[in-house]
């Protein structure tokens, strides 16, 4: 026998269920309570760096939409600093780096305006590539699935990512990029995430 | 970057698996293969500041935020109050604490939910605080009611709130229910079920305190949660130097 060691265990998850924008972002479920919703603006006005649109699907295993999400953004600005104490340096004012986005009800599609990170320190004196950091809630998802949106047009500095280089598997770290098209002149990075099948979107521990 | 201690390993056998037939929309919603387990960096560690500008003082109060003036909330008035804890038992101070819930009939003020039981007009259903200097919080709200959901036809929720927890780092955010001590429904909620351990269903059921009750006016719940705790800095694993 031995002392035993006095930590708390973490508090198990439950899904967030179908009526997650009644807590979350009350407009969607289809009232006004709060003086402000939050999390609908991800860089502020004041932040520097180039504007970009984020768009996709969440796809679940039959192929089909999943019309009833609720992801997370949390992304450093363009200098690679997070909005936080130990978040690398300064941020402009305004510029929280966090936001929720849902997805429309009858077609499962989500979309963002944001601006596109720098790279920030990975551990062991690597740079981490640009990425966004994405947390995906659901109705049948049990524990929230962690997961990062790298960008197709940083393929240089994505060759190096330590953490896409952790993947072992090459053709699945495709999955984590976002190719970027034009659309009225606005980057628009398209980020499908599906969530089982042949493509299954690489999801993280952390 | 100095410090950059990481959050302890989530202990996953403490969480529902992803794919939990019984809970059947989990099936076809779980993924397949394995996580891949980072250590933590800069983006873990951190996560989204907030202040008490972001939220108004009357959020925590269910019965009150969306009522009619003069009005009240239907139901059975509860106090739900706690602490948030990281897993060295160590307040988490300032974190934003958001719930939802049901109203006293079991219906859900949202453009889905089509349950029978009526909407109540005084009833919102969503309220937000930030936990104190102790890691404290409370809301005043109503004990929401249990509903049937399809899942198998005759599988009832048993009474329930959802809670949405941030915690200092995006590595520890959570979202999870709370339940009511001495409810029936609770060992046959597939929901529930999805959890292995029963002393983790346990955590998640709010106990009555009848210490924390206003005499003659509100009932008490109290419910703890317990954020993943973070390894402190005794000797650095030299994260620059190796």
């Amino acid at each position: 026998m031995a002392q035993s060691l006095d930590y708390l265990k973490e508090t198990p998850s439950q899904t967030a269920g179908p009526y997650v924008h009644i807590g979350l972002a009350p407009g969607a479920a289809g009232f006004d309570i709060y003086k402000s919703e939050l999390g609908w603006d991800i860089a502020g006005p004041n932040a520097a760096g180039e504007r970009i649109r984020v768009e996709g699907l969440v796809i679940d295993g039959t192929g089909s939409p999943v019309k009833d999400v609720m992801l997370e953004v949390w992304q450093a600005n363009a200098a690679g600093h997070y909005a936080h104490p130990e978040g690398g340096g300064e941020v402009e004012e305004g510029f929280r780096g966090w936001g929720r986005v849902i997805t429309d009800f009858e077609t499962g599609q989500w979309g963002f305006d944001t601006v596109k990170p720098g790279p920030t320190p990975g551990r062991n004196r690597t740079i981490q590539a640009p990425h966004l950091n994405l947390w995906i809630v659901a109705r049948g998802i049990n524990v929230g699935l962690n997961t990062r949106m790298y960008f197709a047009d940083e393929a240089a500095v994505n060759a190096t990512d330590p953490v896409l280089n952790i993947i072992e598997w090459e053709n699945r770290r495709a999955t984590l990029i976002a190719e970027r098209t034009l659309r009225d002149g606005v980057p628009v990075y398209r980020f499908d995430i599906r969530l089982q099948g042949d493509d299954e979107t690489v999801f993280f521990d952390i | 970057m100095t410090t950059e201690a990481e959050f302890y390993q989530r202990d996953r056998d403490r969480h529902p698996p992803a794919y939990t037939p019984g809970y059947k929309t989990s099936v076809a919603r779980s993924p397949r293969y394995s996580l891949i387990s980072l250590e933590n960096s800069v983006g873990d560690i951190t996560g989204p500041v907030f202040g008490h500008d972001d939220i108004d003082p009357s959020d925590n109060d269910l019965i009150y935020n969306y009522a009619d003036a003069g009005q009240s909330a239907i139901g059975e008035r509860i106090i739900l109050h706690g602490r948030v804890l990281d897993e060295n038992a160590r307040p988490v101070p300032n974190t934003l604490v958001e719930i939802w819930q049901a109203n006293a009939g079991g219906r859900y003020r949202h453009k889905k939910d089509t349950y029978i039981a009526p909407i109540d007009p005084h009833f919102g259903g969503c309220g937000r605080t930030m936990t104190d200097a102790a890691g404290y919080y409370y809301f005043r709200t109503v004990k929401p009611g249990a509903y049937p959901w399809r899942n198998h036809v005759n599988n009832w929720r048993p009474a329930h709130i959802h809670l949405s927890i941030f915690g200092t780092g995006f590595a520890q955010r959570l979202i999870t229910q709370c339940y009511f001590e001495g409810d029936p429904l609770i060992p046959l909620c597939p929901i529930i079920q999805t959890i292995p351990d029963q002393g983790a269903v346990a955590q998640l059921t709010a106990a009555l305190d009848l210490n924390a009750s206003i005499p003659l006016d509100t009932i008490a719940y109290k419910f703890d949660i317990v954020l993943r705790g973070r390894r402190s800095t005794l000797f650095e694993n030299r994260l620059e130097g190796n």
